[in-house]
């Protein structure tokens, strides 16, 4: 009987490798194959001592071989580790890792969203005789061993909100919190609260999350990923990857094919390799903290040492963590810095109080801050001479210097001084207003103010038109290109609202782009805002020298980000000005879509972070305009992709410090931008006539074979979605900004 | 009284529609159908988003404007000739066949046979709530309308009125309007037919069911 469990055993293994291998021929694989199959044979032959014994070498020969192949394993045949059905869940790591816990919201199908759990789970440690329960927050993404309800990981934008409730629980509850990434990406659907404004959400607050945040990743797939995995420490399985898209999806870009169609295999395995997604890529380029050893061609359920080793491995970066940020560290700090000689019963041995009191919080969000500041700073070009460098750095810290004297030493004093004369005004005031009351009566007896006749006639009719009053000064400062094209042009809309055909000159000149019919507007070039918008000469580039590189030697893209470059003009998708609209002073972050669709790599994040730090130590308020982007660049993979939470997290820090942050959305802005660093904004208004959302409808319907309405992603809809605030016609964005910067948010403003 | 019969024999002697696609502004014509007899495939997707098959394009001052078919078929007439010629608004282009579906020959034939009482204005209808009973107990042929009866409540911004029934006495054969949605003006409510009459019609819907092969 134990035999044939044993063989059952050796069978399942055998399908498993060849699950992971595809389709590959291998001669390890027809090796076992033989072997398993010669066994069977000779079994039946062999008295059950020699049966034993040739059981005992053909498991080793298993070991012996598995362990060979791991290490033939490619890019595309752990990606398919991680898909399999027997992957570790973290159902399996919830009961192996910790020492008990609870499930939250959900059994099974019932849930709000299966494919995310959490629980309530604690670690038991001693301390000399004494026992301790460490509670902690347990969060992450539920694959199930392939159950369908599971959804593969993918989690519902409720989901990710239903994450996010429980984050902020465990920060009330000051407990740690221990998140599992296990998703290949997020479900794209807009229904509310939405993928992107969800995905957005999550970072904004985990980047003020005031408890420690351990993650460890699995299957790191895109924005889905980030929704949980912003952290403190991030460690990763040895078998897992991390990456902004899926191998397919990249294929499907790269070989330019269409819904339906079939990319070659070839083709999804190279993509694998070249978007560097392993645990070993992710640690070279410092994206994650620590790699977890998985047993060799992946962890199953049944690898009890495995769990074992995890379970020291959380300890001890939930152990560091706080020790990074306690007052009193010294040996247990350094003890656990060497990770090489500390033996895994050591990390559980040791007692550390898992604790925060409001210094440390402070001291962990910083050092958070830091952590991503830190990443993906090799990954982009940066042309500045050494003087040119020193210089922005010396000026960077004089104006540090100067916000610091100007609105926080001596505003300080300014504030509670300008507080004191109110209140002294507002009584004097009143004693004025009783004293001069009768003197007031006296001239009001003496008749009603006699009004100037001509001024009244002015101010009670209609306007007269050969005064010029009906005469429209349209007055851009920029026309269109397009204008000079004699030609008509076919609205759209034509259909349902029967707009007559106009004349380019007119459309592109005149209505800014706008029909004069219906109200839609045709996408026009982001030098028409540039322009049009802030007051004439007032723009002011800045940190132009920022290239965008191709940090993982992505073949073919040089030529393709020289042939962005030449035809912009730019250097990255990213342009950043100092800019004035109506006098006052502010910064402006402007995603273009001529380069590259307006994607964001890691040159972009870095200057959208450069921005954001100029417009907090000026006092500035900071506008992101997104004339198109398409999402994260993904031939930068990882680099692209971390700039979601590092440029959200900078937003934050501009946000706390008092600024005033807008967004403005035109023409197409889609996935990870949108779901980080730009909808998070309280303040996202977009034109009119453009498209915002997590997904493009081809990859909703390829993923989610959910059919979506053609208006789906329309401004209008996401204004009824609440991801956006308000939206602006084209010609009356200056007059709308400028009344923002009036009315909206911002307490540290200057000109305020 | 009509006959069915017939009514379903002129449409299986000629079981098409043929649609004019005409310029619908001035410019040069360029055909994309190079010659008669071809397919062509009506819009199709989930929200019709998918154009139908390209018939040919027109350009008016540099513009170049496409022109879709709108229903499925083949080409029957094609008018070459016009090709690369400047046409006005109005000009017969194509000629497109449309074979009808069962649906579309069942509703043809309905539509010649029942009398079709129309809504008066834009609102939402009701049955009253005794025909309400009848209708949702045995169907909408277990109501017998008679001239001058109370049969609807119109709703609309929040008053309601009711409705009497006008036209022939009958059963209600079709019901056209749906709970709660809002029936355009000049739209049937109810399709009635005189009693003796319903068995026919059936059975030739039924024919058409079985025996109808649609083309398209």
């Amino acid at each position: 009987m134990d035999t044939e469990k044993r063989i059952a055993e050796l069978s399942e293994r055998l399908g498993y490798i060849r699950d992971i291998f595809g389709s590959r021929e291998n001669a390890n694989i027809t090796l076992l194959e033989s072997k398993l199959r010669e066994f069977g044979e000779r079994e039946r032959l062999a008295s059950p001592q020699e049966a034993a014994r040739l059981l005992q070498q053909l498991e080793d020969l298993f070991v012996f071989l598995e362990k060979k192949l791991d290490a033939e394993l490619s890019a595309m045949d752990v990606v398919r580790i991680v898909r399999h059905p027997q992957r570790v869940s973290l159902k399996d790591i919830l009961e192996n890792v910790y020492d008990n816990y609870t499930e939250i919201g959900g059994q099974d199908e019932y849930s709000i969203d299966p494919s995310m759990l959490i629980a309530r789970a604690y670690i038991t440690r001693r301390r000399g005789d004494k026992v301790h329960h460490q509670p902690v927050m347990v969060i992450g993404q539920e694959k199930g061993h392939g159950q369908e309800f599971r959804n593969g990981g993918s989690v519902k934008p409720w989901g990710n909100a239903k994450a996010l409730q429980y984050m902020k629980v465990a920060e009330t509850e000051k407990i740690p919190i221990h998140t599992f990434v296990s998703t290949p990406g997020a479900f794209p659907v807009e229904d509310y609260p939405g993928a992107a404004q969800q995905i957005a959400r999550n970072l904004y607050e985990m980047a003020g999350l005031k408890v420690p945040v351990v993650s460890v990743i699995s299957e790191g797939g895109s924005g889905g990923a980030e929704a949980i995995g912003l952290s403190d420490a991030r460690l990763m399985f040895s078998h897992g990857y991390y990456s902004v898209i899926s191998p397919e999806g990249a294929a499907a870009i790269e070989a330019g094919t269409r819904q339906g169609q079939r990319v070659p295999p070839e083709l999804i395995g190279a993509c694998a390799s070249r978007l560097k997604m392993s645990a070993k890529d992710n640690l070279s380029m410092g994206y994650v903290d620590r790699i977890i050893q998985e047993p060799h061609l992946g962890a199953r359920p049944y690898h009890y040492d495995f769990f074992k080793n995890l379970r020291q491995e959380i300890i001890r970066a939930t152990d560091q963590v706080f020790l990074s940020i306690a007052g009193m560290k010294l040996f247990r700090a350094m003890v656990l810095g060497r990770h090489k000689d500390v033996s895994p019963a050591d990390a559980e041995s040791m007692y550390v109080r898992w604790s925060v009191d409001e210094a440390a919080a402070e001291r962990l969000l910083w050092r958070r801050y830091r952590k991503y500041r830190c990443m993906a700073e090799n990954a982009f070009v940066d042309s500045r001479t050494p003087a040119s460098r020193l210089y922005s750095k010396v000026q960077g810290a004089v104006w540090s210097g100067y916000s610091f004297l100007r609105y926080d030493f001596l505003g300080k004093q300014e504030r509670r001084l300008s507080k004191a004369l109110g209140e002294v005004e507002g009584e004097l005031r009143v004693v004025v207003d009783k004293m001069s009351a009768p003197l007031r009566k006296m001239t009001r007896r003496s008749g009603p103010p006699v009004c100037d006749a001509e001024k009244s006639r002015m101010l009670t009719e209609l306007s007269q038109p050969e005064l010029g009053a009906c005469l429209e000064d349209w007055g851009w400062s920029y026309i269109s290109p397009r204008a000079r094209e004699d030609r008509a042009v076919t609205c759209p809309n034509m259909k349902q609202s029967g707009c007559p055909d106009l004349w380019a000159p007119d459309l592109f000149g005149d209505f800014a782009g706008v029909c004069s019919h219906c109200g839609h507007h045709f996408p026009m070039e982001y030098q028409w805002y540039l322009h049009n918008v802030f007051d004439v000469d007032s723009l002011h580039e800045f940190n132009a020298e920022i290239e965008a590189g191709n940090p993982l030697d992505y073949p073919g893209f040089p030529e393709k980000l020289e042939a962005a470059k030449k035809k912009t003009g730019k250097k990255s998708s990213c342009l950043t000005y100092e800019a004035r609209i109506d006098g006052k002073k502010l910064v402006v972050a402007v995603l273009i879509a001529p380069f590259r669709g307006g994607t964001v790599g890691a040159a972009e994040g870095e200057k959208f972070i450069r921005a954001l730090a100029r417009a907090r130590k000026r006092h500035y308020p900071f506008l992101a305009y997104v004339h198109g982007t398409a999402g994260i660049r993904i031939q930068e993979s990882l680099n692209g992709l971390i700039q979601m939470p590092r440029v959200t997290m900078a937003v934050r820090r501009y946000i706390e410090a008092g600024g005033l942050y807008l967004v403005l959305y035109d023409t197409n802005s889609y996935a990870g931008p949108v779901a980080s660093f730009l909808g998070c904004s309280p303040y996202q208004f977009a034109v009119r006539s453009s498209n915002i959302g997590f997904a493009g409808p081809g990859v909703i319907k390829e993923t989610t074979g959910i059919d979506i309405p053609p208006n789906y992603h329309n401004a209008y809809q996401a204004l009824t979605r609440g991801h956006v605030q308000g939206i602006w016609d084209r010609r009356e964005v200056r007059k709308n900004l400028k009344n923002a910067l009036l009315t909206i948010g911002g307490r540290n403003l200057y000109y305020r | 009284m009509i006959d069915v019969k017939s009514v379903l024999e002129e449409i299986k002697a000629a079981p098409y529609e043929e649609i004019e696609i005409k310029a619908p502004h001035t410019g040069i014509v360029t055909f994309e159908i190079k010659a008669p007899g071809g397919k062509v495939a009506a819009p199709s997707g989930t929200y019709l988003e998918k154009p139908g098959t390209l018939l040919a394009s027109i350009t008016r001052e540099r513009n170049v404007k496409p022109l879709h078919a709108l229903v499925s078929g083949e080409v029957a007439t094609i008018h070459l000739e016009l090709g690369g010629a400047f046409v006005e608004a109005g000009t017969p282009l194509l000629v497109l066949r449309h074979y009808l579906t069962k649906d579309e020959v069942v509703a043809a034939i309905l539509k010649r046979v029942l009398h079709l009482f129309p809504a008066p204005e834009r609102a939402k209808y009701y049955f009253i709530p005794s025909v309400d009973i009848k209708v949702k107990s045995g169907g909408c042929r277990a109501v017998t309308v008679k001239p001058g009866m109370e049969l609807f409540i119109v709703s609309r911004m929040k008053r309601e009125k009711p409705l009497s029934y006008d036209g022939p006495e009958g059963i209600i054969y079709a019901i056209y309007f749906q709970h709660d949605d809002n029936v355009e003006a000049g739209q049937p409510l109810i399709g009635v037919c005189p009693e003796s009459q319903t068995g026919l019609i059936q059975d030739v819907v039924n024919r058409v069911h079985s025996d109808w092969e649609e083309r398209n």
